[in-house]
């Protein structure tokens, strides 16, 4: 049986969950849409560049773009189809960036062709050049490539391999059911994910409003793997990486540092299932696992989407009501506003939470600070977000970052969730942050 | 087909249900009870000075956020709590127009001038009060017995007294218990402190009534449960320890717990969000600070009541508190 643990990190917030629309409906394959949208950035780091010709026709599954170098993944076709165009296409930001157009072939099969298979006996190296390949990213939502993550720093030790099933965000159930649905691939992937990292210890940590996929895992791990299933109690942003080793491991990660710098790797629990079903054959991610709920959706559910598929399509599928006026792509604590339904989801999009007109309140009074000290016992971080924001407003950029840790801040929005002064703190810090990083990048530029 | 404009907003985008002016507004709530009692055990006295004195804030409020070409911020409730609070804090028969000037003083100097809601250091309705304490020192401690039979009904002369006009003081008074005890060694049963059967300021005596709307707040998550608790406690334990080291020249704990000031000064004054500091250990310093400090005006002291005072003196301390507690945080040392 799985350790039902009181185990937890202090402070953090319970927004409300709203999982209980989507976590009971099994994953539905998405049809094809009539156009495919990839753009080469789907990951941090380098974007993809294109092997492919317009006019090209390419099988499902075959690549389309290798790696920019190490901060960077391939990307596969989702489809078979034709290159209709390369050219720049639109993102979440509102940016255009380079990409391409793929049309997929009417009635087109869903094999899928296959490169070199990474056995269970091949290297740590070899086993994280096939992750690379495979086109692997965090599907938590970070996108970050999971390759770069795995690579344990000379002079370190991975004792730990965390599996994030924590899934925190209100509204997203995709991790819960790929832990239901895809046990078999997730000790797959916990399988290579050993090997690469030389850890001797796995834990699945699992919040408990999703006891079921705690049972149904604990009850398939394989005899000959040191896994454990660890249940958690419910409290958001415990899917951040910190507050899950917190909670499971009673260690803080050192400020500034990373989770190896306490001997730990923290990888999703999606991103290990897909390890597991893609290096046996060598594959490309050509779908991934979303939620799609929110009061304007009638068709709710979790849906496995070819990567590309366009916004305005899916939400004509799922019975979007005409009058949206909000569509949230990830969750609605840290997912980013959709700026037009000419974008397309790509491997970092984990859910897409959709709000009607009537469903939202309208832009609150902001008034000014009344240091409740709601935000302080808010912040996982035990930073100050209150003052923070007070020296946010003065620009007192430095003194935000040496005296009172900006840096730390991932940027979870807790403050912001619980701030009765309605005060916008996450984007102040989120700006903030930004304009010290440009101030840092200029200074250095004019020190060489 | 989908035809309306995307709105674009910043993360998070779900927001807690609850607001400032929600929890300036469920202040008042809690307040409404002390306001009804008082009313009930002064009479009409008692319901002018309070009206007056929200009046009297509320109109600075508006005309001096007009004046500097601000939206008016009157409906953000902070103002009507200054008002109830210093209505609360003055004698039955005090003088309306003295209560309205300080009502004008409470906002004015104790709010307006440090930049409105937010930023006030000091607790603007004490504010009032100790300029009101320095300038109309006999007005102010004169006092009235509660329950008079015709309290409905009989205004008394020196609540309609004419601005700058001799003082007149109508013709019962009495002390207050803490006057009383201070000058004549005379206590007053506890019983009959905490269920507001004894004389005092409008909205002191009946300390039940108060503990009852700080536990509303503290259930609502409004208020910081630690300052009332440290402040009692400390004054609870000291003069505790003074009452059993001589029994005869200090009062009992009880009896410093239930009267004057201290039960509507920690439940509703110290716990100002804005004046008091902001970490949990924070709170905790400035909750015994004022504590002590209660303990030793009342009974050291030239005065017979410290409550206002020392909540002044906590609010001062409240930005050195803030800048030396700083929780450790994540990922560095302790």
């Amino acid at each position: 049986m799985f350790l039902l643990a009181k185990n937890t990190f202090s402070h953090g917030i319970h927004p409300p969950e709203n999982k209980e629309e989507t976590n009971r409906l099994p994953i539905r394959q998405f049809p094809f849409a009539p156009l495919i949208i990839l753009p080469m950035q789907q990951h941090i780091g380098t974007p993809s560049q294109i092997i492919v010709k317009e006019g090209q026709e390419v099988a499902r599954g075959q690549l389309l773009a290798k790696a920019n170098g190490y901060m960077s993944v391939p990307l596969h076709s989702p489809v078979s189809g034709k290159i209709r165009k390369i050219a720049n296409v639109p993102v979440i930001s509102g940016q255009m960036v380079p990409g391409l157009y793929l049309e997929p072939f009417p009635f087109s099969g869903q094999e899928i062709s296959e490169g070199k298979p990474i056995p269970l006996s091949a290297s740590p190296e070899e086993i994280l050049q096939g992750i690379q390949d495979a086109g692997i990213v965090g599907l938590g939502g970070a996108a970050f490539p999971t390759h770069v993550k795995l690579k344990i720093p000379e002079g370190k030790k991975c004792d730990h391999l965390l599996i994030n099933g924590i899934e925190c965000e209100p509204y997203l159930t995709t991790d819960h059911r790929v832990m239901l649905e895809q046990a078999d691939d997730i000790f797959m992937g916990i399988r290579y994910l050993l090997k690469a990292t030389g850890a001797k210890e796995v834990i699945i940590g699992i919040e408990a409003n999703k006891l079921d996929a705690a049972e149904h895992l604990s009850g398939k791990i394989p005899k000959d793997l040191p896994v454990s299933v660890q249940v958690v109690p419910v409290k958001y942003p415990q899917g951040a990486e910190k507050m899950l080793i917190t909670s499971i491991l009673g260690k803080e990660v050192p400020s500034g540092g990373l989770p190896i710098d306490v001997n730990t790797v923290v990888v999703n629990v999606a991103t290990t299932a897909e390890i597991g079903r893609l290096l046996p054959h060598g594959q490309g991610i050509q779908e991934r696992v979303i939620t799609i709920t929110g009061p304007a959706i009638s068709k709710k559910g979790n849906y496995l989407i070819p990567i590309g598929t366009p916004l305005r399509y899916i939400l004509e599928q799922v019975g979007a009501s005409k009058d949206i006026c909000e569509v949230f792509m990830g969750g609605p604590m840290m997912g980013v506003s959709a700026s037009s339904l000419d974008i397309s989801i790509v491997k970092g999009t984990s859910g897409i939470v959709v709000f009607g007109e009537n469903d939202t309140k309208k832009t609150e009074k902001i008034y000014p600070c009344i240091k409740c000290g709601a935000c302080v016992d808010a912040c996982p971080l035990f930073l100050n977000p209150s003052k923070l924001g007070i020296l946010a407003k003065s620009e007192a950029y430095e003194t935000m970052v040496e005296e009172y840790n900006l840096m730390d801040c991932f940027e979870c929005g807790s403050c912001t969730y619980v701030c009765p002064s309605n005060i916008p703190l996450v984007q102040y810090f989120r700006l903030s942050k930004g304009i010290i990083r440009k101030r840092k990048a200029n200074s250095q530029k004019s020190n060489v | 087909m989908f035809s309306k404009t995307l709105h674009i907003s910043s993360s998070p985008h779900i927001k807690k249900d609850v607001s400032t002016d929600l929890i300036m507004k469920n202040v008042v709530y809690a307040l409404l009870p002390v306001v009804l009692f008082s009313i009930y055990a002064f009479g009409i006295n008692a319901l002018l000075v309070i009206a007056t004195s929200v009046f009297g804030c509320l109109l600075t409020e508006h005309l001096l956020c007009r004046w500097s070409n601000r939206e008016s911020t009157i409906s953000d409730w902070s103002a009507v709590i200054t008002g109830i609070l210093l209505g609360l804090t003055l004698p039955p028969i005090f003088p309306l127009w003295m209560t309205f000037l300080g009502a004008v003083l409470a906002i004015g100097l104790g709010k307006f001038v440090f930049g409105g809601l937010g930023y006030n250091a000091f607790n603007p309705a004490l504010v009032g009060r100790a300029f009101l304490q320095a300038a109309f020192p006999v007005a102010i401690t004169t006092w009235h017995p509660s329950f008079l039979e015709d309290r409905f009904f009989h205004i008394s002369k020196s609540v309609l007294a004419l601005p700058f006009a001799e003082p007149i003081v109508d013709g019962i008074s009495g002390a207050t218990p803490l006057s009383a005890f201070k000058f004549d060694k005379i206590t007053a049963e506890t019983s009959d402190l905490a269920l507001g059967l004894i004389s005092g300021s409008i909205g002191e005596t009946c300390s039940w009534i108060i503990v009852l709307g700080g536990i509303y707040l503290i259930y609502r998550k409004m208020m910081n449960w630690r300052i009332p608790v440290a402040i009692l406690a400390t004054v609870y334990l000291l003069s505790g320890i003074l009452f059993l080291l001589d029994n005869q020249v200090y009062p009992s704990p009880l009896f410093m717990l239930f009267s004057g000031g201290l039960m509507l000064g920690a439940v509703f004054m110290a716990t100002d969000m804005v004046g008091s500091p902001i970490t949990p250990l924070g709170v905790w310093i400035y909750g015994v600070f004022i504590g002590l400090l209660i303990v030793v005006i009342r009974i050291w002291g030239g005065l017979p009541e410290g409550v206002m005072y020392a909540i002044l003196l906590g609010n001062a301390l409240t930005p050195q508190i803030d800048k030396i507690i700083r929780p450790r945080v994540y990922g560095t040392k302790r």
